[in-house]
């Protein structure tokens, strides 16, 4: 570590500017008491008020409210649907139309977003007209959008997981007398479980800050907290938005930093576990 | 194979094997147009080791996933105790399989890895308890049983899985390279003591490996495969001394091979005219054999003998000598237990002789570029037509 060339510490230090300078200086002028975002008040600073006016804000709380349960209904919506097409791509082998779902799962990941959110609206008011569901556009289609959108990322996440894992464990179940569903609740689930995990936290950010599908799939009275920053800033950055992203930086680094935390000690204790066996070889 | 070797011919379906417990019939097995199983026929007795032996890609796994369900046969039949079971499922057979890589469930603790199989049944869960704990006792695990997998050295992983195979009591067990990740040393422990819990339990075991010392320790019949074809059925004996054709001559243990024509037969014996070894082969007893036949001599390294003199009784100057050849030492290798001289023959073939030193510091050790007879016994080349 202490080799480290002047080329390698430069491009950290460099990395870490660009990506957390923005950052850094939004968090610092949310404490600013001036209502010009580029002008610091350093006789008044710092303030909380914008965390106060944050607080009365009704817009902005209840599309915050809207966004957690979108978020929370795509990405267990998009965890469920993604984990069967995962299973199935990379356990069922090669079965009919199994090209096609491999394609038609992935490709909301390389499709533009815009020709995403398009094509969906479309589906939906086309839908309208020939059942009538959805009745009009709302938080309903943006939730749906939204699980379609997801389900392709917890996809590839569940069957890479899958692929590197042994198939003789599901097979010794199925030898000890399990039968497919057991093995897939008792063997197979548990397993790959983190992966779940992971894809859907995957899930719920791409929800919470989705803009461009929401956009187009987004009813009157049903704007996302994305939805309202974006309309907030077109008319000028106020710093109470300055607040609100600083709220969600700290609820994101805490959630990151507790996960991480928790890997490390798990690999540790795995590290000594291993070792103490080695050891006490027989 | 065909009907011209003397050896058992496995290819001739349902011999009709009054003890067989398992039978597999005329089973072939095709993935595209690769066929990784042809046409093998097998019977298998109550009680025995059978060890399926091959190289890889020889369709040794293949036939043991066969067995346990995991593939279904192209065309054939695989019968265990009487029962067809083509359309059993895994989970239905009355087979349990031992995984080369174990596959122990790597979220369970080493006790609810065994108890699994039960709980499948529907025992009661104090009878479970009370099996589990039976079975890690006989594998010596009885004190690990809440670890988790992760926690267990090599070995002792091998003995979960065998455990966890075994807890069901199943009247067969497969297993797949059962020792293949465990060092030499706990490999010989292992395997001497597979074979005691295996007379224990009285079940039938079928061992796949690619390892022909592990066969030899375990299988009370060998079953040598190539190319998705038997070669071979037999005991380890059968099979070292008596191999029915070149392939299996060479791939188990290390043998000397010539190719020669039948000759003049005599009452007691076969002769084969050698021009590869420059003498006559006199094996013995006779055989039926076509003269002018080509036909091969195997002649395993510790059955010849190297000396500085002729032998007596075979005059050196003899015109035509049998199983005796002159020749130049080329290469030692000292082993310890024994030494292994590569013998360069007058016919520019090497031959390989090994000599077990049951002296110390023999008083005059051969050396490189000694020149040696080499002789055998009549008994001891096999003569093989294919």
């Amino acid at each position: 570590m202490r080799s480290r060339g002047l080329f390698s510490r430069c491009a950290l230090i460099l990395g870490l500017v660009f990506l957390y300078v923005p950052i850094l200086s939004m968090i610092i002028f949310s404490f600013n008491n001036s209502r010009l975002v580029t002008v610091w008040d350093a006789a008044h600073s710092p303030t909380l008020k914008w965390y106060v006016a944050l607080a009365a804000n009704e817009q902005v709380l209840r599309a915050a409210w809207l966004s957690i349960r979108i978020a929370l209904v795509a990405s267990t919506g998009a965890v469920i649907l993604g984990t069967l097409a995962g299973v199935a791509l990379a356990r069922f082998g090669a079965f009919r139309g199994r090209l096609l779902l491999a394609g038609m799962t992935t490709a909301p990941i390389v499709m533009p977003e815009v020709i995403t959110g398009l094509s969906l609206l479309l589906l939906f008011v086309a839908l309208q007209q020939l059942i009538g569901w959805p009745r009009g556009v709302g938080a309903v289609t943006i939730a749906l959008s939204h699980i379609t959108f997801c389900m392709a990322y917890v996809t590839v996440v569940v069957q890479s997981r899958l692929v590197g894992m042994d198939v003789s464990l599901e097979e010794a179940a199925m030898d000890l007398g399990a039968r497919p569903g057991r093995v897939f609740f008792r063997i197979t689930l548990p397993l790959i479980l983190p992966a779940i995990a992971s894809g859907w936290l995957l899930a719920f950010t791409l929800s919470w800050d989705d803009l461009v599908i929401t956009q187009f799939v987004a009813g009157p009275g049903s704007s996302t907290l994305p939805m309202v920053i974006f309309s907030k800033v077109r008319f000028g950055v106020t710093p109470d938005i300055n607040a609100l992203a600083t709220i969600l930086v700290l609820i994101v680094a805490t959630g990151i930093a507790g996960s991480t935390v928790w890997m490390r000690y798990q690999q540790r204790r795995r590290e000594r576990d291993v070792l103490l066996a080695a050891a006490a070889n027989l | 194979m065909n009907a011209r070797t003397q050896v058992e011919t496995p290819s001739v379906p349902v011999a009709a094997d009054p003890n067989a417990y398992v039978r597999i019939a005329n089973v072939t097995k095709r993935f595209g147009d690769f066929a990784a199983v042809e046409d093998v026929s097998l019977d298998i007795r109550r009680g025995e080791i059978f060890c399926l032996l091959g190289g890889s890609g020889s369709g040794k796994t293949t036939l043991l996933r066969m067995l346990a369900g995991f593939e279904s046969p192209t065309s054939g039949t695989i019968y265990i105790d009487g029962e067809d079971m083509s359309a059993v499922p895994p989970y239905e057979r009355p087979v349990n399989m031992m995984f080369q890589s174990y596959a122990l469930f790597p979220h369970m603790s080493v006790e609810k890895n065994v108890a699994f199989g039960l709980e499948q049944e529907g025992v009661a869960r104090g009878d479970i308890k009370r099996q589990v704990g039976e079975i890690l006792d006989i594998v010596k695990m009885g004190s690990f049983g809440a670890r988790k997998p992760h926690q267990l050295s090599g070995g002792q992983r091998q003995r979960v899985a065998l455990a966890r195979a075994l807890v069901k009591r199943p009247k067969l067990l497969l297993l797949d390279e059962p020792l293949a990740a465990l060092d030499k040393k706990l490999r010989e422990h292992t395997q001497f003591e597979l074979i005691s819990i295996q007379q224990r339990l009285g079940v039938t075991f079928i061992v796949v490996t690619h390892d022909q010392e592990e066969a030899m320790t375990l299988g009370t019949r060998l079953g040598v495969m190539n190319h998705g074809r038997i070669a071979q059925v037999g005991s380890p004996s059968d099979i070292y001394e008596s191999p029915a054709n070149r392939f299996v001559a060479d791939f188990i243990g290390s043998v000397n091979m010539f190719e020669g024509q039948v000759a003049d037969g005599c009452d007691d014996c076969l002769r084969i005219a050698s021009t590869e070894l420059g003498c006559t082969v006199r094996a013995e007893p006779a055989r039926p054999g076509t003269t002018g036949a080509t036909v091969w001599a195997a002649i395993r390294p510790e059955k010849i003998n190297i000396t500085r003199r002729p032998p007596a009784g075979q005059p050196a100057a003899a015109t035509a000598p049998e199983n005796l050849v002159r020749g130049t030492v080329r290469e030692i290798a000292y082993m310890g237990d024994m030494s292994i001289y590569l013998v360069q023959i007058d016919s520019g073939k090497m031959l390989r002789v090994t000599l077990p030193n049951v002296t110390r510091g023999r008083e005059r050790p051969l050396t490189r570029d000694e020149s040696v007879w080499l002789s055998w016994h009549g008994t001891s080349p096999v003569v093989l037509t294919e």
